[in-house]
């Protein structure tokens, strides 16, 4: 019981670095209807420049400010240059161009930054709480708990932001109705520049927590097919979607790994580990099933 | 003036339904077969064969596979490198445990059984659609590929699941040599095509194009959508799982389920973006641009380097040719969102006024 409640957190905890990756996705499909796959490179894109900064011997601070920088700089041009010249098209196009948008990163920041993996130092370390080992006997790794603290107050910001800004207000009548909120004055492309910018910055979170996680390399790009069942179960659309369904991700695919392939190997014998490359999307899968627009996402309703 | 169809009378019912009804596309496509069946084998040398030709027309095959699922039947797949992971898989078993199976039937039989996989996992598209459909058929990519890996079965207790196909032999006839193989493989997307162009065409088709534009439209006209994505979701597969087995058999002969991943997907899927939704055509024309793409990148960027006296290592020579595949796709969807098969239908547009254009 206790090792299942171990597991148990530490897979919520891993969950909500899934959340913040699912989250630039959402922010980007709400106000534009872009499934943006580009994502996963952008969080890539941003530890790398981080990294790639300090290397230059900035401070820790400078270096995410410069980031920052970038990333912005590299949302608006997305927009100006891409996906402006794409309005009007399917969204499979607009798919696909971010699917080349993903590409175009991938050789650009390890041609600037150098494509050797690289530690990412936040200061945190990744080792248990001592007091809860001591009392409950149980590890909880204080990277893991800090990590989660940080995408909390990520998401309790854009919350705010969303609701009680007038830049967060103009955001939610973008993604409820492009033509009325433009017929009522709310520049659309200063909106959706503003919107490839706050993405940037949440990937830049992702991808210093990441970083500081596994290492900056190229396999932070992986973390947007972690995303993608997060996604299903909890709507292209909703913020607190991102969350719950990260929550569930993260803690079913722990759970998963440690108990089914040991029932699997009885079954079958042989060795079938590496189950979490699967596990999410067929578990997003059976969400589908229950509910087709995921857990909060919203109803869609088709008229001929 | 040369491409007209002025003057052109159809007498019978069979003449008006013909798979090429105008004269010039019809002596066009059979001059193609004829250079493609009689003058290539003389000319091209082994390289063109293993290297160009053979894959670009099996990732063509692939390609044709997912168009008829993406472009005429509206369904987003990304999994179509899995199915023709199981249809190189099945050929591979078909051939090991069958004494005595012909070759081409085994081809046939990895299709069928990429088809029933197709089925299995198109049936989300009944409650789902679009991205989340999207993202439901990669689960198809992920759990298909660890299921090659993981059950020693399919590949016969080799380790990590790489199997070494066996010769393909046909009638007491082995098909040794690339131009061999490359007529083999020709033949087979030959007739595979021509079917695939009759099918878009029948009740079949259309009713995939009257889904894909409106399903619920299409539902209230009568199309029953159940068994028409299904049906979809395995024609595709059965084109797909051809293509793997080809894919093992005539262009690798050896081949891992790792070597189809997601990555492979995406290429396909590009194909038939950059190809043209919806069109036979497309499906060859992206298949040859994504495929020319980077062996064309390969060639041109260390001359350039070398030209312009820049010192790039072979890491920034292989991140450069990524940021420009990148770039370049980005740029053809700005400039021709439909593809170079819609470049192709203005070119006959035009072509049907030359020299007068009034």
């Amino acid at each position: 019981m206790r090792f299942f409640l171990e597991v148990l957190i530490s897979g919520l905890l891993s969950g909500v670095m899934y959340s913040l990756v699912a989250l630039g996705f959402v922010l980007i499909y709400k106000a534009s209807g872009v499934f943006n796959f580009a994502q996963g490179a952008m969080v890539y894109l941003a530890a790398l420049s981080v990294v790639g900064v300090m290397e230059h011997g900035a401070p820790l601070w400078l270096a995410i400010l410069i980031a920052f920088i970038i990333m912005t700089l590299f949302g608006i041009a997305t927009e100006k240059f891409v996906l402006r010249k794409l309005v009007n098209q399917p969204p499979i196009t607009l798919f696909m161009a971010t699917i080349g948008l993903a590409f175009f990163i991938e050789g650009l920041a390890p041609m600037v930054f150098g494509s050797n993996p690289r530690a990412l130092d936040l200061g945190i370390v990744d080792e248990p709480i001592e007091s809860i080992l001591n009392s409950w006997g149980m590890v909880i790794s204080k990277f893991d708990l800090a990590a989660a603290a940080i995408a909390a107050v990520l998401v309790t910001t854009l919350a705010l932001f969303f609701q009680y800004t007038r830049i967060g207000r103009a955001l939610r009548a973008v993604a409820d109705d492009h033509q009325a909120a433009l017929s009522i004055g709310i520049p659309l492309q200063h909106i959706w520049a503003i919107v490839w910018g706050v993405a940037g910055f949440v990937a830049l979170v992702a991808g210093m927590l990441w970083g500081a996680r596994n290492g900056v390399q190229f396999a932070l790009t992986f973390t947007a097919l972690k995303a993608l069942p997060v996604l299903i179960i909890g709507g292209f659309t909703s913020v607190p979607g991102a969350i719950v369904g990260g929550l569930i991700i993260g803690a079913s695919e722990k759970l998963a790994e440690i108990y089914l392939p040991p029932m699997m190997e009885s079954a079958f014998g042989g060795n079938f580990g590496g189950i979490e490359g699967w596990f999410p999307y067929v578990l997003a899968l059976g969400f589908l099933l229950i509910r087709p627009e995921g857990l909060f996402g919203e109803k869609h309703i088709d008229r001929v | 003036m040369l491409y007209r169809e002025a003057g052109q009378f159809k007498n019978s019912y069979a003449a008006d339904q013909q798979l090429f009804p105008i004269r010039q596309d019809r002596i066009g496509v059979i001059a193609l077969l004829v250079v493609a069946f009689f003058i290539v084998p003389l000319v091209a040398g082994d390289y063109w064969f293993s290297a160009i030709l053979i894959p670009f027309l099996i990732f063509s095959l692939a390609a044709l596979g997912l168009n008829l699922l993406t472009g005429y039947a509206g369904q987003l797949s990304l999994g179509s490198a899995a199915f023709m992971a199981v249809g190189a898989y099945a050929a591979y078993n078909f051939q090991l445990r069958i004494d005595g199976l012909p070759m081409v039937l085994s081809f046939m039989l990895a299709g069928l059984t990429a088809a029933g996989v197709g089925i299995l996992f198109g049936l989300p598209s009944l409650w789902i659609k679009g991205f989340y459909l999207a993202v439901a058929t990669l689960a198809a990519q992920f759990f298909i590929v660890w299921c090659l890996t993981k059950f020693p079965w399919f590949s016969n207790h080799s380790s990590s699941g790489v199997i070494s196909t066996q010769k393909v032999t046909i009638l007491g006839y082995a098909f040794n040599s690339p131009r061999e193989k490359y007529l083999l493989v020709l033949t087979l997307v030959t007739v595979l095509a021509l079917a695939a162009k009759n099918l878009v065409r029948s009740s079949t088709g259309r009713a995939w194009m009257a889904v894909r534009d409106m399903d619920v439209a299409a539902e209230v006209i009568g199309i029953r959508l159940m068994p028409t994505k299904l049906l979809a979701f395995a024609v595709s597969s059965f084109y797909c799982g051809v293509a793997g087995a080809l894919y093992a058999f005539c262009y690798l002969g050896s081949v891992e389920p790792d070597g189809f991943s997601l990555d492979m997907s995406f290429r396909i899927l590009f194909m038939i973006i950059i190809g043209g939704m919806g069109s036979i055509l497309g499906s060859f024309l992206g298949a040859a641009f994504i495929l020319l793409l980077p062996i064309f990148l390969d060639i041109t960027l260390p001359a350039l380097a070398g030209l312009l006296g820049l010192p790039f290592s072979n890491a920034t020579v292989s991140h450069i040719q990524i940021l420009v595949f990148g770039a370049l796709i980005m740029f053809f969807l700005i400039v021709e969102p439909h593809g170079l098969a819609r470049l192709w239908q203005i070119a006959k547009e035009k072509l049907r006024l030359w020299p007068f254009p009034h």
